[in-house]
């Protein structure tokens, strides 16, 4: 039961944000690229500098301390980066439930990293993300690279692991069936301004 | 055995072998006459005008004098290890680093050596301390110099690894821990291949000024011994220093990785 609230909160060139995300609900973000979508999710989970404030349940980001607070607030950027050979010697406690969901066995953990497809990638990633059981997912494009038979398995395993854990959700995607289908609300970038979308 | 004093004529017989070489550069078009003639004459100015504050400071001996001596060296040597970084940290921590590192090995290594070692009475004897610590300070310089070099080069290069270590919640000496590790050993390649060639392929210079000056070559081992220890130990000591302080410059006090505090590279 996470509820995620951003107060003021100032990335780059837009107005201050004000949002709050219930626990268990998702908003889709979308809008040009370089408005600041990334920049934002960067803000939150606190990889870079910025005004205002994000809450946790009520607790101020600056008050847990820095990996604790990412730990819980997991972002999984567009791109993911690896800093092993091995897939394996970047997972603590891989759980095979959650890799035969993506189309994976446990035996890919023996698999170079650099062999791997980027959609592939993409995938590991997140299922390292969820590792660390966050209790808040902020995800940039997560299903970027996907053919749509894995597109449609990662949206399964996200809408699962939320609603089974009730987790906050901020997804940035530029799929419109994206935007209905897996989330509440849908929030547009408007010049410089975040916009609540009524579905047409 | 005596030292033998060299007279102008000999050293003109050496210059005038570089006058040659110029010579032949400008004949052959290398290009590099000039080059090499300003550098000739650097070493000649140079080398002079040290030899004529030494001539006084040892004369006088005053530890102020001295104390002012030491700490322009601690900055020239600095400057020179800023100099040599592609990616300099903005502002004060460019010389920061340096200043601070190599305070804390050489000065700290010469200290040592003076007051236990040598026995050398007093300490602060300008005939022992400055060729110890300009020894120390000159090998710490290429050392520290290296490590930083490597450290950010790499920070900046393997940024989306250590961020992503960022973002799976590890903290950020987890987060650099390789690249900390490898700086360290880019610093101390130079001084494990000087210990390792030591006598076999190169005679270290000042093992080859003491024997010449008519020490024992027993005893001109012994002392170059002594200098080769201390000063890996103060390479050691002093890029360790530079690569913690440098390395936790680069994070903020939210962890977040800085690489804005570096500066982007000339060219």
């Amino acid at each position: 039961m996470s509820r995620l609230s951003l107060c003021n909160l100032q990335v780059q060139q837009l107005l201050p944000i004000n949002l709050e995300i219930p626990a268990g609900h998702c908003i889709t973000l979308s809008g040009p690229s370089g408005c600041g979508k990334t920049r934002l999710l960067r803000a939150i989970a606190d990889l870079d500098p910025h005004q205002g404030e994000v809450w946790l349940n009520g607790i101020a980001q600056r008050e847990i301390p820095a990996p604790q607070w990412r730990r819980r607030v997991g972002y999984l950027p567009a791109e993911s980066a690896w800093w092993r050979e091995r897939v394996g010697d970047h997972f603590l406690n891989p759980d095979s439930k959650l890799f035969e969901m993506l189309g994976f066995t446990l035996e890919w953990l023996e698999r170079e990293v650099s062999r791997l497809s980027t959609g592939e990638r993409q995938r590991l990633a997140l299922l390292r993300l969820l590792g660390n059981e966050p209790e808040v997912l902020l995800l940039d494009e997560p299903t970027a690279n996907l053919d749509q038979a894995n597109a449609r398995r990662v949206e399964q395993l996200i809408s699962d692991y939320r609603q089974m854990r009730q987790v906050a959700v901020i997804w940035v995607t530029h799929s419109d069936q994206q935007h209905k289908n897996n989330s509440t609300h849908h929030y547009c970038f408007k010049d410089d301004k975040l916009e609540l979308h009524a579905w047409s | 055995m005596e030292l033998i004093q060299l007279t102008p004529w000999d050293l003109s017989i050496a210059a005038m072998l570089v006058l040659l070489l110029a010579g032949l550069s400008f004949h052959l078009r290398l290009g590099i006459e000039k080059r090499l003639l300003i550098a000739a004459l650097r070493t000649a100015v140079q080398l002079s005008l040290l030899g004529l504050v030494l001539k006084v400071i040892f004369a006088q001996s005053n530890p102020i004098t001295i104390g002012l001596l030491t700490l322009f060296m601690l900055l020239v040597a600095s400057y020179e290890v800023m100099n040599r970084q592609q990616r300099r940290y903005q502002g004060f921590w460019g010389m920061g680093v340096g200043v601070l590192s190599m305070f804390l090995s050489s000065f700290s290594v010469t200290l040592l050596a003076l007051l236990v070692i040598l026995q050398v009475d007093p300490w602060y004897a300008p005939q022992y301390l400055i060729p110890l610590l300009g020894m120390m300070l000159g090998n710490t310089m290429t050392g520290v110099a290296l490590s930083l070099d490597s450290l950010n080069q790499n920070a900046w290069q393997q940024r989306a690894s250590i961020e992503a270590r960022l973002m799976l919640g590890h903290d950020w000496q987890t987060a650099i821990a390789e690249i900390r590790r490898n700086a360290l050993r880019t610093g101390l390649i130079p001084i494990l291949n000087a210990m390792a060639a030591a006598g076999v392929v190169s005679i270290p210079g000042m093992m080859t000024g003491q024997i010449l000056a008519g020490s024992p070559p027993l005893e001109a081992a012994k002392y170059q011994i002594l200098i080769l220890f201390l000063v890996s130990a103060s390479i050691g000591l002093g890029s360790m220093t530079a690569i913690w302080v440098g390395s936790k410059h680069l994070f903020d006090e939210r962890q977040r990785l800085r690489l804005d505090r570096l500066t982007k590279p000339k060219r």
